[in-house]
């Protein structure tokens, strides 16, 4: 310490030299975030160490949302694990009830119609828009960006209304069927949602000019919870957070499923892998849905729902109340459930957050006799202590955020 | 495409003479080509499929179990594993019986095994040999049992502080009310 800064603090009666100059004390501070913590999302519990402000190592502790998932859904039929799918991911369920009814004709070996493949495409995208959202909004609030968290619900809310008026509900929507969907578009939906998607591109763009070069949003992102390219493979990445540490991964381009390969889009990727490489990329996966979802509105045609066959689909009211075969066709579609067949399936679709896997096992009978949930945040939140060793304290929060841990489908 | 990952499989890991290694394998569109494998040659396979140039399937996606409850060996655990660069997918299945529930640990292999190990231990009482942090993931430390046992009551309840008293005929959830019913 200089003397003037000696002779000034003397002045002042301010602290001994001997104070300033002795050791911090090096002792490593426990913190404990959660597993009901205001900046925590969902329900997870972090237990820190923390040197100073730094992360020395960081254990996570999960499971406070167990429901019982895959237990609960091998005591009840095929069709009535629909509404269970729902509560994985809440924001996009639409995603999540695809996925499934894929996996299940994956195995059943049913071919869907092409208006319910477009309808599932549109739905499941208008869903991506909304899971984006809601992701940027609460990184933005995160951050101290209250305005854009406010933007991003009202366009969320926006094409939620939508989604009511084709399936009914807001969240839990419960819309696709083994063999199709359970509903068409009402009458002049396709307009009322094209005009929505207008409002949300100006929302979307009024977000991301409050975002970008914001500097505060810049410093606290840029090259914070980077993951390199080797890591997020090793470590099991996929989606979005996957394509922002450089690898070109995304499962519509890769195993094309409903009708992405006649779509005309592209697979953004981000080259550092950090929070605002991630950001980036919702960003611009949302433009690329909003052009999905144009073309899709513009190639759909009328058609079929739902595939005619009565062993997996119930079949229409008045062939019931008409015909012999109607009612059979019911009661055993009713009483005993879909008799998949027997064997065991893999499949997975690429939802909002990565991908989405169901592993099925049928024993012949009615019920599942396993399904197996491969939650898209389920690396990713495996691998935040890895992500966070060395960060400080308050970047946990908003790298958190950017994997998008959703604790309804991650903790089953 | 990807019957070159089962040809080579079973070229190299069959083992007719002890019966170990790759002892059966199947093709099947979309990330349906399925080898089943002894848990003595386990890393040994992933090893290969990991680091041959051939092959470089760089990622585990999901690791699952399943309880074949009546057959003996009771349990499979099921690799799904994902080359990205190639955009192969193959599935491994082990089968491994109730008294000696250990599988050798792939952690060491791909880091992203870590969870998907700890959920089979949790929910199927598996145990890997060389697993980092071998806990329970979802359920608690005092929980007795492993929930996703084909033998475990669907209303199994344990739980950590006394329960109010709830009439049998208020609770309601689906299926019966025990498995012998």
């Amino acid at each position: 310490m200089s003397t003037e800064v000696k002779e000034v603090l003397k002045q002042v009666g301010g602290p001994r030299s001997s104070e300033l100059d002795a050791p911090l004390s090096s002792k490593r501070m426990l913190v404990n975030l959660g597993p009901s913590h205001p900046a925590m999302h969902g329900t997870a519990r972090a237990v820190v160490e923390l040197e100073g402000e730094n992360i020395a190592s960081c254990k996570l502790d999960i499971g406070f949302l167990h429901r019982g998932f895959e237990k609960s859904c091998e005591s009840v039929t095929w069709t009535q694990v629909f509404p269970y799918t729902d509560r994985l991911n809440y924001v996009s369920s639409i995603m999540n009830n695809v996925g499934f009814a894929l996996a299940v004709e994956k195995l059943c070996k049913l071919e869907v119609p092409e208006r319910a493949q477009y309808l599932r495409t549109i739905t499941s995208e208008i869903h991506r828009i909304c899971d984006h959202l809601t992701l940027v909004g609460a990184l933005g609030l995160e951050l101290g960006a209250m305005t854009v968290f406010l933007y991003a619900i009202e366009g969320r809310d926006l094409l939620w209304d939508r989604l009511t008026e084709l399936c009914g509900a807001r969240l839990t929507s419960n819309y696709a069927r083994i063999g199709g969907v359970s509903r068409d578009v009402p009458e002049g939906w396709i307009e009322k949602t094209e005009t929505t998607l207008d409002r949300v591109v100006l929302l979307r763009d009024e977000i991301d000019g409050l975002l970008a070069r914001n500097r505060i949003f810049y410093d606290r992102t840029r090259g914070v919870g980077t993951v390199s390219r080797a890591d997020a493979i090793d470590l099991g990445f996929t989606g979005p957070c996957l394509r922002a540490s450089g690898e070109a991964y995304d499962l519509r381009k890769a195993a094309p499923y409903l009708v992405y390969d006649r779509l005309d889009f592209d697979i953004p990727v981000g080259s550092n892998g950090d929070t605002y490489d991630r950001y980036l990329i919702r960003i611009e996966e949302m433009k690329q849905s909003d052009k999905m979802l144009r073309q899709c509105f513009r190639d759909m045609a009328p058609g079929e729902l739902v595939v005619r066959d009565f062993r997996y689909v119930l079949p229409p009211k008045p062939e019931v109340y008409g015909t012999i075969e109607g009612v059979m066709a019911h009661f055993k579609l009713i009483m005993e459930g879909i008799q998949v067949p027997a064997g065991e399936v893999y499949g997975y679709t690429e939802a909002a957050n990565g991908e989405l896997g169901f592993y099925l096992v049928s024993d012949g009978s009615g019920r599942p006799y396993k399904i197996g949930l491969r939650a898209p945040g389920w690396p990713m939140l495996a691998a935040l202590p890895i992500i966070l060793h060395g960060a400080l304290l308050s970047d946990l929060v908003p790298v958190f955020d950017s994997i998008n841990m959703i604790g309804g489908e991650v903790e089953q | 495409m990807a019957t070159i990952v089962i040809d080579a499989l079973v070229a190299r890991f069959r083992d007719p003479v002890k019966g170990d290694g790759v002892t059966g394998a199947s093709v099947g569109a979309g990330g349906d080509d399925t080898a089943f494998v002894t848990r003595e040659r386990l890393l040994e396979v992933c090893q290969f499929l990991r680091d041959d140039p051939g092959m470089q399937f760089n990622m585990a996606p999901y690791i699952t179990a399943v309880d074949y409850l009546g057959q003996e060996p009771r349990f499979e655990v099921v690799y799904n594993l994902l080359s990205t660069t190639r955009n192969w997918r193959v599935r491994l299945r082990v089968k491994v019986s109730e008294q000696d529930a250990v599988l050798p640990s792939v952690c060491g292999l791909w880091r992203g095994a870590n969870w998907f190990e700890r959920y089979c231990f949790d929910m199927y009482g598996i145990s890997f040999t060389g697993h980092p942090d071998l806990r329970r993931l979802y359920m608690y430390d005092e929980f007795v049992g492993h929930p996703l046992r084909k033998d475990y009551p669907l209303r199994g309840r344990q739980p950590l502080v006394t329960e109010l008293e709830v009439p049998e005929e208020q609770f309601r959830g689906p299926g019966p009310a025990r498995r012998s019913e």
